[in-house]
Formats: C-alpha cells, structure tokens, sequence
C-alpha cells in the first residue's frame, strides 16, 4: 500500500458531532466523555485495544447503540428516541460489518437492491442498473446472480461494501472490515476502501490495518478504556505518539 | 509419460488426467456394500428383515388385495366368496366416509369446491405453475367461494352443517386451521419478542395457556361452554366454534415453533437491516421471517401434520370424522366385525395426505438451500 498515492482531502462541513457522549451497558461505562467532530471527506481510522469501546462509538452514530448522555449530530439531525430521526440518519449513513451481514437468502443483486426499492421507493429496473454500476465497481459484476454462501470471504465483504453504496450514502461506517478475512483476501477489500477515499467519500474505519491509515487516513484515532486517548494527523500518530498507551499500543502491533 | 516397473502410469506433474474410480466403488454394489452388510452385526440384521418380510408381505397382500372381496351386499356373502378383507363394505359406504350426511344430490357441490382447493394448493405450491398469478388472486376469494358452495344460500339450497362429515369435514378443519395457524403463529412468535410489554404479555399469555389445557378440553369448551358465556339466543355455529379451536390451538404452538426459527438468525441480520433504514414490518418481511420460516420449516410441517391428525378428536363433541363415520357403520349388523377393514382404509387416508406434507417439506427444504450453512 505505500506505493499507492497519498490521498489529498478537501474537506467540506461538520458532518458529524459528537459531543460529550456516555454510553453505559447496565452498570459498566463502556464510553466516556467522547467529543469528535467529523468534517464531511475526512477520512477517520478508529484504533486502539480490543474492549477499548471502539467498534461501540461507531455503532452510536447509526443508533445501532444507544447512548445515554450527551449530542450525536449526524448530517445535521440529531439522534434521539424519535424513530424519525433515527431512520433518517440511517438513510444517509452506510455501514459495513466485520462479519459481512449479507442476507444468505438473497442474490448479490437482491442484496444490492433491497434498500433502495423498499426505503428509498427507487423503482426495480433502476435499483438493479445502480446495482450492477457499484458490483462493476467493486469487481464482481459476474456474481450477481449467485447466492453470498458461494462466494469467499473477500468477495462477500466487496458486496457488503457495494450494498452500502447503492444508498449513495453521505458517511460509510467500516466496523472492523478485514478482521474476518483470510490474509490474501485483506487486499482486495482494502483497495476497494482505498478507491471509496479517493472519491471524496466520508469515511470512518475502527481497523488494525495501519497501512491503510497511513495511505488513506487524515485523522487516527487511538481509543482505550472507553475513551479518545490521542488522536492526530498519521505522520504524527505513528512516528510521535504522545501518550504512553499509544506507544505502548503501536509498539505491540507494529513490531513483529 | 512413461511406464514405470510397477506398470503404473506416470505423469508430468499437472497434465494428471481424470480417470475413472476403480470398480465396486460407486452404483449399487457399493451401496448394498455400505448399507446393508458393512458388518457381522448389519449383516445379521439384513438377513432377519429380509425373513420378516418374506413372512409378512405374501399374508398382507394376500389379505388385502388377492383374497379380498371388493363386491358384495353383506358382510355373510363377502365371507362366503372369499376369505380374505371386505373391502365391499368401505366401497359400499364411500359416499358416507367421503361426505356425511351431505345431500347426495348436493354433493357435486362438495366436489367442487375440493377441485378448485386442489388448483389453489397446486398454484401455491409449484412455483412453474401455468396461470400461477391469476389463481394466487383467486386464492384470496376461494375461502368465500368454498364456504357458499358448502353451506349453500344465494341460489343454492342451504345445508346445516351438521350434515357435514367424513374426509370432507377433515379436508375442511384440516386446511382451514393449516391456512390460519400459520399467520397467526408468526404474529404471536413476533408478539412474543416485542419491546412492548403489553403486546408481549397478551402473547405469552395466551401460547401459554393454550398449550397448557389439552385440545379435547377445548374442544368441549366450544361446544358446552361457550354458549353460557354467550348472550343467551345467540346460535353460533358448532363447526365454526371447531375451527376457532383448533386454529387457536395449532397456532399457539407454531409460534413456538416459529419463535425458535427466529432466535436462529443471526443478530447481524437486523443490525445491517437497520443500518439500512429499513423499518420494523419490511425488516421483518423480507430479511428475517424468510429467513427463520425456512429454519423452522420440519417443525412447522410436525404442527402441520399433528393439528391434522387431531381433527379427528372432534368425535368427542359429535362430529362425524372418518373415525366417527367408521364408528356409526361398524353399528350395522348386516356388516358387524369389519372394524380391521374400517380402520386400516382410515389409516391409509391419514398417512397419504400426511406424507404428501412430509415430502413437499422436504422438496421446499432443498429448494431454498442457498449453498450457507445454517
């Protein structure tokens, strides 16, 4: 990936606020005091130790989480209990899935369509030909017609990724995309990530993949404990990180 | 290629041709081999079934079919011409097992509404179907259709209920109750997962109870009680009150059935649903209820084929089923002592119609296999 090109941002309005946000489950407070605010293009990569309360943040922006305490803004609509609110942030934010989440009974183009006949009201013929565009994109337009059991990991997480798109989502969620992948499989689901950026998309990942936040990234973020512990432009994050849980983090998954 | 000493073929590496397997490793010897004499143990056991059939079958056949007699008046002139089943008799009562005591002169009625019941069985099941769009709407009004020509009005003559009977009457509490229970058992099993207390409770509730009490207690409820509970002069319909219970009681427990198809998808499946912003109806609809029917289809076919079965428990509140039919003409003395042959000709309508549910359940498993696991 280094000998990709670095990807140049112009970066746009707040699309996303976060502003002293809590998050409990029961008794135990899995996010404390997160303040971020996301401008739309910017590319955001989530990292830090398992249990740090990453993979949960992300899944606050949608509401597949629901906080407890303090503003999400989202594309200018604030979450709350309101369903309204909720289904219009879920319109315009697409998310991809460590385990990929395809719907085993449908084909690759059911899949692809699905959302934008029944919430979006795109009629059939058209949500299929936006369909076939982003599998073209993703380099699977010959799977279309097979079922995501018959394809492999790489393959299924690609779809996932075109299912998204044909939303024409504002803001993409990558929650842990290549952690399910067999190796030779990461790279083809990066590149596509790598593409998704270079088109401007707003993106924010929770990955390990430190290559691909070097490449495409213009903001890490290094979580622990349920909170933003440091967070920087790559070049900084990696070469001068600041906190000693950073370093110690760095440390333990750059060096082997 | 070259041969080697041992006369084996060699080959480059990669030019390995496909050959074919070595002999008596596939057709039937191989499964003779593996399934019927793998072992001492095995082959024992062939050869003792083997000798159970050879006693039983050439007896059975002989009974029922080359013994038996299929034309006679009374029960004393099938003994006289031969020793084997009177089969006379059930062919001398059909229209009795078949209808009741419906009209005889009305009965192409009956026949009619069963032809068009088949054509909206087949339209529903068989997915080449020619005409399949037009009969799916007609299978909305058929219902309707199949209870004027049964009960009659409108033009034709009326006929109480109470007439009917027989395989008729188990075609129609069957099928009714097949076609509600399923309905009401994914809203109940969807109830049961509610957020909301209230809905959730009233489900619990009720699967609850109505799996709690046994059928036939329902059914006597129907019949007896239901009636001091009602505004006294109200005349609510026996077999209407049937087939509520039954429905009720089938439903109940294919919402459990189903409610264990629904806790086998994945969470992830409503997580990308929602992330999509599809709502809860739609979520539901097209992503998880495909999903969980098709786990659950082998339960939802074992209430199919129990809630079947059990119609003939509306003996007990004076319906004449099959059984109940069978009952009344073993009464007869010119025909006393055929109960053998009455029994059997009922088993053999039960098991026919119950294996066709099996095997369609089957057929629809492998048809919706889409190559996941799960």
């Amino acid at each position: 990936m280094d000998t990709e090109q670095r990807v140049e941002h112009e970066l746009g309005e707040v699309a996303i606020k976060i502003h002293e946000m809590h998050k409990w489950y029961g008794t135990f407070h899995v996010l404390k005091d997160i303040n971020l605010e996301v401008q739309s293009g910017e590319r955001i990569v989530v990292c830090g130790p398992s249990g740090s309360g990453k993979s949960t943040m992300i899944r606050c922006i949608n509401r597949l989480e629901e906080h407890q305490k303090g503003d999400i803004i989202v594309d200018g609509v604030e979450l709350t209990n309101d369903l309204k609110n909720i289904e219009a942030v879920r319109r315009e934010v697409g998310m991809v899935f460590q385990h990929f989440n395809l719907f085993p009974h449908l084909t690759v183009l059911e899949n692809c369509t699905l959302a934008p006949i029944w919430v979006r009201k795109t009629p059939k013929a058209e949500a299929e030909a936006i369909a076939m565009q982003y599998l073209e994109r993703v380099k699977i337009p010959e799977q279309a017609l097979k079922f995501p059991g018959q394809l492999s990991g790489g393959q299924q997480q690609r779809v996932a990724i075109a299912r998204s798109l044909c939303m024409s989502p504002k803001i993409m969620l990558f929650d842990e995309p290549t952690s399910a992948l067999d190796p030779e499989m990461i790279k083809e689901v990066l590149d596509t990530m790598i593409e998704l950026a270079q088109e401007g998309m707003t993106m924010i990942c929770v990955t390990h993949e430190m290559g691909f936040a070097k490449t495409v990234a213009n903001r890490v973020i290094f979580m622990d404990e349920g909170q933003i512990i440091e967070q920087n432009n790559p070049d900084e994050f990696f070469n001068n990180p600041q906190n000693e849980r950073t370093q110690l983090f760095l440390s333990q998954i750059l060096n082997h | 290629m070259r041969q080697s000493n041992q006369g084996k073929q060699q080959y480059e590496p990669g030019t390995h041709p496909d050959l074919p397997p070595p002999l008596g490793t596939t057709g039937p010897i191989k499964w003779m081999r593996e399934n019927l004499f793998s072992s001492p143990t095995n082959i024992a056991l062939t050869i003792l079934a083997a000798f159970f059939l050879y006693k039983i079958i050439p007896g059975a056949v002989s009974w029922s079919i080359t013994d038996a007699t299929f034309i006679a008046e009374d029960r004393n002139e099938c003994r006289a011409l031969n020793s084997g089943a009177c089969w006379a008799f059930i062919a001398q009562r059909w229209g009795l097992f078949t209808f009741g005591f419906y009209p005889e002169d009305q009965r192409w009625r009956v026949v009619l509404a069963f032809v068009l019941l088949l054509m909206v069985i087949v339209a529903l099941l068989w997915e080449n179907c020619p005409g399949r769009k037009v009969l799916f709407k007609f299978a909305l009004i058929f219902p309707f259709v199949a209870t004027w020509l049964l009960l009659g009005g409108f033009g034709l003559e009326p006929v109480a209920t109470d007439k009917f009977g027989g395989f008729m009457l188990t075609i129609i509490i069957g099928v009714t109750g097949i076609a509600l229970s399923l309905p009401l058992g994914i809203l109940l099993a969807l109830g049961r997962q509610s957020n909301l207390p209230i809905i959730k409770y009233a489900c619990v509730g009720f699967i609850e109870f109505i799996r709690g009490v046994p059928l036939i207690t329902l059914l006597f409820v129907a019949s007896t009680m239901l009636s001091y509970f009602l505004p006294p002069g109200t005349n609510f319909n026996l077999l209407l009150r049937v087939l509520i219970m039954v429905t009720l009681f089938a439903s109940a427990y294919m919402a459990e059935v189903i409610r264990g198809g629904l806790q086998a998808v994945p969470n992830g499946q409503i997580e990308a649903a929602d992330a999509m912003g599809l709502k809860y109806w739609p979520a539901m609809r097209l992503i998880v209820l495909p999903q969980a029917l098709k786990i659950s289809i082998p339960g939802i076919v074992n209430t199919f084929v129990g809630l079947y079965k059990d119609s003939v428990l509306v003996i007990v509140i004076g319906l004449l089923d099959p059984l109940g039919i069978g009952q009344a003409s073993l009464a007869d003395t010119k025909w006393q002592g055929l109960s053998t042959e009455v029994y059997l000709f009922v088993a053999i309508f039960f098991f026919v119609s119950c294996y066709a549910m099996a095997r369609y359940s089957l057929y629809l498993e492998r048809k919706l296999h889409t190559g996941h696991s799960r």
